[in-house]
């Protein structure tokens, strides 16, 4: 099984500009998450973060027991090891061929045969559709190649835990596609954690078990894929299908007299920019038939199932909707029964006339009353909408 | 975390940099000791620094043996002492010329082609992806080229010293007339051994100097294509400075040490 990630409170500046501040989630072992965000928000910077390339100012991050923020040197490179990182333009090795992109990690780390390198690095090479183009220089393929060749390098030693930096840029729909199914089988058949950082809200919305969301130099949300996806909340619902009315603006930020603007255009007549209403749950990608169950998924339906009491309403009709009837047997619920969840999504008012009783249902929860917004730990949370 | 804490003074930035070259130095020497050691990378690379540096060293050496031989035949025919000329140009071209002519080349030369290469490397994340690979860049990629920029520097240390010797001679006896018995006669007249031994001990830290400027700039350049030419620059810059800066402290901790033959 993969590894676990913990994070709290991880805060990065460069200089005087804060970057984000107080990260804390946790990367379930052996699942895939995905971190969205509008550009230039620092997922970028907290991937490079995550494996030491970058020092955070403050905070932890934890893999396998060991801190990556505050160890030795030697720690770090050990720990280093159980990575496997895709970044964003492939970062293959100019000065050598794709082959030896792909040998070079097996060569500096293992005591493995000529003839035993050659057979991993020619599956890796297939199973990332590059067979044929071994003998070729980065400078003379296309960017497409380049990211699945160094997908292919970051496969080699079998890591715990691979880190995708924006698989789908530069990639064609169909090629996305298939870059997601491929980490989909990926987590079935060496069971490692995925972390994949996008803006593509195909993938998103498809791939990850776990999702979170950075805006405004803070992680907003993190949970399973179903809170994110039924999220009311202004920044979620406008990422999700793509539109200009809402809190994100071309620069990081936009004020309310241009968000009013822009609202009172919309209602003229102008097209918001989005294509379609993507909201809700979409069926997960699946592995490939004829490949063993996935764990990650076995493993997530459990734990999810666990903290389901804690999770907005709609999330929850949208997770006991996905389940089989045999599972929902299995967990003892009903679709069509959580308070406040008779449809998915559910709007602010209707929340708001729920008889009281059905609210009382839940233990220990805040979602009845609150925004939607998932915190990661239990500090008061900042006002509704990201207007401030 | 305290750096980011700690109060703004003119000139911190400098010292923050300075600190840094100086870490990445230690770090150099630290690794030359790790295995395993990257034979293939340093043979490669001081094939290469020698084949850019070798024509250049040989042709401005030439020239420069010629001016000390020249300057100081007239001054020394001045006071009557032409037998001597020889003696002063091998001490003047082993001693301070030739380490310094080296150096510049090395650093003009090979320096320029390794922060272009490592920045190059820098910007479109290869470093970062070698090191997320477990693999230390200052083990893979800095130490081989800072060795090889040592062992070139010393190597091209007595190229250049044959050389400038032999164009003083040329112009010593050829142009101005000198005899060719005393100019080789007086060769050991005021030089001495050790006078090798610190021209290669300068040579060889020059080469160090050298190569690690060129790494710390190609590892740290500014934002952006235009930034590798700038840190290219910087490090040609830089090193000169420090190279005659060290140069000085050099010579005058030597002439302390080792007093000077008397004729």
């Amino acid at each position: 099984m993969g590894a676990e990630v913990v994070v709290e409170g991880l805060t990065k500046s460069f200089g005087s500009q804060n970057i984000w501040r107080d990260v804390t989630l946790t990367l379930p072992p052996g699942e895939v998450s995905a971190m969205l965000g509008p550009s230039g928000t620092g997922k970028s910077v907290f991937l490079k973060s995550m494996i030491g390339l970058l020092r955070p100012d403050s905070g932890k991050c934890v893999v396998n027991g060991t801190d990556i923020v505050q160890c030795s040197e030697r720690e770090l490179y050990e720990t280093r090891k159980l990575f496997g990182v895709l970044f964003q333009d492939g970062a293959l090795f100019g000065s050598m061929s794709l082959y030896d992109n792909v040998a070079f990690p097996l060569r500096e780390h293992t005591k493995k045969s000529e003839s035993e390198v050659k057979r991993i690095v020619l599956e890796k090479l297939e199973m990332t559709g590059l067979k044929g183009a071994e003998g070729k220089l980065p400078g003379e393929i296309s960017g497409g190649m380049r990211k699945r060749a160094g997908l292919a390098r970051a496969l080699v030693l079998d890591p715990e835990i691979i880190l995708c930096d924006e698989p789908d840029s530069g990639l064609d729909p169909v090629r996305t596609a298939y870059l997601s199914q491929l980490l989909i089988d990926l987590n079935t058949q060496i069971d490692a954690t995925i972390l994949v950082v996008t803006h593509n809200i195909n993938v998103a919305r498809t791939l990850p078990d776990n999702l979170g969301m950075l805006f405004r130099k803070e992680l907003i949300m993190f949970g399973p894929r179903e809170v994110l996806l039924t999220s009311e909340e202004p920044v979620v619902e406008q990422f999700l299908n793509g539109k200009r009315i809402g809190p994100i603006g071309m620069s990081e930020e936009k004020d309310t007299a241009q968000m009013a603007a822009e609202q009172a255009m919309a209602e003229a007549g102008q097209h918001h920019g989005g294509t379609e209403d993507v909201r809700g749950i979409v069926p997960q990608i699946q592995p490939t038939p004829g490949l063993p169950e996935r764990q990650g998924e076995k493993r997530r339906k459990d734990r999810v199932m666990r903290i389901l009491h804690t999770l907005p309403p709609a999330a929850q009709e949208g997770i006991i909707e996905s389940l089989t009837p045999e599972e929902q047997r299995h967990y003892g619920v009903r679709p069509h029964t959580m308070a406040g969840a008779r449809q998915a999504p559910v709007s602010e008012s209707t929340q708001g006339q729920l008889p009281s009783d059905q609210v009382a249902q839940l233990p220990n929860h805040d979602w009845g009353t609150a925004t939607g917004r998932v915190r990661p730990s239990g500090e008061t949370p900042p006002g509704q909408g990201g207007v401030r | 975390m305290t750096a980011t804490t700690a109060a703004k003074f003119p000139g911190r930035g400098m010292l923050e940099q300075t600190g840094r070259l100086f870490a990445l130095g230690l770090d150099v020497i630290r690794m030359s000791f790790h295995r395993p050691f990257q034979a293939r990378e340093f043979i490669q690379q001081a094939w290469f620094i020698a084949g850019v540096s070798i024509l250049p060293a040989m042709l401005v050496s030439i020239p420069f043996g010629a001016v000390v031989s020249l300057q100081l035949g007239s001054l020394v025919s001045q006071l009557g002492a032409e037998s001597f000329t020889g003696a002063v140009s091998v001490l003047a071209i082993i001693q301070q010329a030739s380490p310094i002519v080296c150096a510049l080349i090395v650093a003009g030369a090979a320096g320029a082609a390794i922060c272009a290469d490592i920045g190059a490397r820098t910007i479109r994340e290869e470093i970062d992806a070698m090191e997320v690979l477990g693999v230390s860049a200052v083990q893979r990629l800095v130490v081989p080229r800072v060795l090889a920029s040592m062992l070139v520097a010393m190597l091209l240390n007595g190229v250049v010293s044959v050389v400038g010797v032999l164009g003083g001679y040329f112009f010593n006896v050829i142009l101005q007339g000198g005899t060719p018995g005393a100019y080789l006669a007086s060769f050991s007249a005021l030089a001495q051994l050790p006078d090798l031994w610190i021209s290669e001990i300068k040579a060889i830290i020059f080469g160090f100097m050298a190569g690690v400027v060129a790494c710390y700039r190609g590892l740290n350049p500014p934002p952006g294509p235009k930034g590798v030419g700038d840190a290219v620059n910087q490090s040609v810059v830089i090193t000169f400075l420090l190279l005659f800066f060290i140069n000085f402290i050099l010579t005058a901790v030597y002439l302390t040490i080792v007093p000077p033959k008397t004729g």
